[in-house]
């Protein structure tokens, strides 16, 4: 029983490090879905919400703040921040390279990576601060079922939780609202969309806004778990697998490939990592994905790509 | 006026189909290895400016060559081919660790069969080219996604490469012979008793290297196998059904441009850094190497020589001119300055020209063969 026990314990805790995965993969697969682009500047934009609202957390808090006040005050000042990162891109990047193709769209995503990963640093500075806006402590479960019980972080269930609500919120947005309804339209075909009267530059901006707000989201738990620091942007990089595995237009896909790389990989490091050197959580999730490729290309929740001549 | 070709009759096919048709085209490229030949080599070993210290020669002439032929690897893949992958700087590792490997002699103990295998240490020549042979093999290997998925999707199945050899060159013990710090160092380069030393000499060698693949890699390109990847590029389907074989002309294409990143890659560690770590071909490499060839523009080899050039002197520039000007900054905000402005200029450069500096110089060409007309 002691075997399970522990199988049980990596499992929960790789799912629920699965769902922060997600939530970033959930940013490219809003921007991918409506516009086609290969957004590598997820990753950034993770981090330049965390520095934004770190530090005006900080600077209201020292200001002698109730720190409820300060929270709602910090996250509305990031939300502002991640609105004008949006409009900045739309206007000045996707914009005037709307109809290149995917190659172009995607390099031109890396170099507004280096421009968010330079300019937020420079004016919100570029050491590690904490935040603490969850708790992080342990909790211990079923302790009479398995000698010891399960250990599972509370920051991991708020984490879930959390992505469950966006999740939730995404889907009533796209589903319910005239907006949603109009970038599903984007989504599906931009220049039809256009020639029924959806303001496409418009769209984008929401699109992109939303990305944003998903990563504030991202940023406040991966911000809590690892501090916000430059290397919450290799998270981007984390994040593809997900997709590739889950299907790049899916918020479903998102969802599940996250818990599957989160979970995979950490059974994976637990059980065959001591065998062949370690530190196979570097890699697992890739090569699943590339193993995802070869079966499925769309991956488990895509929509087929069909090709027409 | 000067840029024009009246008056130059081809007379046959084969002049007609030759590398460079155009007799200013010729010029310039002979003056061009003229200088890279002989006038760097002698203006360095007499120490006349720009070569007072040994600055430009290896800070930039000696990578820039070799990221260069890394760049025209890529650009056979991603432009010819129309191949993304974010895999290049795993296949420079190959092909680097292998030439290391076979250049101090490898030995795979097989002790359940009882024998092991052991090949003497190889000389160096043969061990970079036997690198980038390695490195086309491993690229045939991760290329075999392709014949399913393509763009963006097939990025991301590269990138598995890059992490998975990532890891493996750090991990594994037996591909660094168990050096302690995980860095090894370049075996002594001896070519045929020949042994190269100064940075001049190592300058002669690593042009040589870029020369010859670059040839190669241009007359591939206009024959029947480059033509094979165009049309795969194209269009795959279309090129499917008048009889050209995906699997066929992907497999080559990532097998001949793994081939020359490969070699590129035991160059950068052979003949450049000397002695390195995994770290040294990271998908930072990758990422840098994908913007060459689109900056450089896609499907051209000279393209990839300017897209090099480009991206390599601009963070030089960049750290240049604020200590030049004198403005006060710190050096991190100056860090912070770069990224800001290279991704800029990446951005301005992908809007105003997608097609890139090659693009740009057919441009002027074309206006140059009109001059002084407008059309």
């Amino acid at each position: 029983m002691i075997a399970l026990g522990q199988f049980l314990e990596v499992l929960i805790g790789g799912l629920m490090s699965g769902v922060l995965y997600s939530l970033v993969a959930l940013g490219f697969v809003l921007i991918f879905k409506a516009s086609g682009v290969f957004n590598y500047a997820q990753g950034a934009m993770v981090l330049l919400a965390g520095l934004a609202l770190v530090r005006a957390l900080d600077l209201l808090v020292a200001n002698g703040l109730p720190l409820w006040v300060a929270v709602v005050l910090a996250i509305g000042f990031a939300a502002v921040i991640m609105a004008a990162t949006a409009w900045l891109i739309e206007r000045f990047v996707i914009g005037p390279l709307v109809n290149q193709d995917g190659l172009t769209l995607f390099m031109s995503t890396i170099g507004v990576t280096f421009v968010i990963e330079g300019a937020a640093e420079m004016i919100f500075g570029s050491d590690v601060y904490p935040l603490r806006l969850f708790p992080t402590d342990a909790w211990f479960l079923f302790e009479g079922l398995f000698p010891g019980g399960i250990l599972v972080n509370k920051l991991d269930v708020w984490g879930a939780l959390i992505a469950g609500v966006l999740v939730a919120g995404l889907a009533v947005f796209f589903q319910r609202t005239k907006t949603g309804r109009a970038l599903r339209a984007v989504a599906d075909d931009h220049l039809a969309a256009h020639s029924v009267g959806i303001p496409i530059s418009w769209i984008w901006f929401v699109v992109w806004l939303v990305a944003g707000l998903v990563a504030l989201v991202a940023a406040t738990v991966w911000g809590t778990k690892l501090g916000v620091q430059f290397s919450i942007t290799f998270l981007a990089l984390k994040a593809l697998p997900v997709l590739i595995i889950g299907g790049l237009t899916s918020i479903p896909g998102a969802i599940v490939g996250g818990l599957i790389v989160g979970a995979g990989e950490k059974l994976a490091e637990v059980y065959l990592g001591p065998s062949i050197g370690g530190g196979i959580e570097y890699w697992f999730a890739y090569v699943l994905a590339l193993a995802v490729l070869m079966l499925r290309p769309q991956g488990l929740f895509g929509e087929r790509i069909i090709e027409r001549v | 006026m000067l840029y024009r070709e009246a008056g130059q009759f081809k007379a046959t096919y084969a002049e007609d189909m030759a590398i460079f048709p155009i007799r200013q085209d010729r010029i310039a490229l002979a003056v061009l290895l003229g200088i890279a030949f002989i006038g760097v080599p002698l203006l360095a070993s007499f120490r006349i400016w720009p070569f007072r210290t040994d600055y430009l020669l290896w800070a930039i002439l000696l990578p820039f060559l070799i990221l260069a032929l890394a760049a025209v690897g890529t650009n056979i893949l991603v432009g010819y081919c129309g191949q993304i992958s974010l895999g290049s700087g795993a296949f420079m590792a190959i092909g680097a660790y292998s030439a290391y490997k076979l250049a101090t002699g490898v030995h795979i103990p097989l002790a359940w069969l009882g024998f092991a295998i052991a090949i003497p240490p190889l000389p160096v020549l043969a061990s970079i080219l036997l690198g980038g042979l390695m490195a086309a093999c491993a690229g045939i290997l991760f290329g075999i996604p392709s014949l399913r998925i393509k763009g963006l999707y097939l990025a991301v199945a590269t990138l598995a490469a890059q992490f998975f050899f990532d890891w493996a060159f750090l991990r594994l013990p037996w591909f660094t012979n168990y050096a302690p710090s995980g860095s090894v160092n370049a075996p002594e380069l001896d070519f045929f008793g020949m042994i190269v030393r100064t940075p001049v000499e190592r300058y002669l060698l690593c042009l040589l290297f870029v020369t010859v693949m670059a040839v190669l890699a241009k007359n591939l390109v206009r024959g029947n196998l480059g033509r094979q990847w165009m049309a795969i590029r194209d269009m795959d389907i279309a090129a499917e059904l008048i009889g050209i074989r995906p699997l066929y002309a992907k497999l080559t294409a990532f097998a001949v441009s793994s081939f020359i990143i490969g070699v590129a890659g035991a160059l950068w560690a052979f003949v450049y850094l000397g002695s390195w770590e995994p770290l040294a071909f990271s998908i930072d490499r990758s990422l840098e190497l994908l913007f060459m060839v689109i900056i450089g523009g896609l499907g051209s080899i000279m393209g990839s020589f300017i897209g090099a050039a480009f991206i390599l002197i601009m963070p030089i520039m960049l750290n240049v001119i604020p200590t030049e000007l004198g403005l006060p900054l710190s050096t991190q905000t100056i860090t912070h300055l770069q990224f800001i402005i290279f991704g800029s200029l990446i951005c301005y450069l992908l809007i105003k020209e997608p097609h890139g500096f090659a693009r740009l110089i057919s441009i002027g060409k074309e206006k140059l063969r009109l001059w002084p007309f407008p059309y």
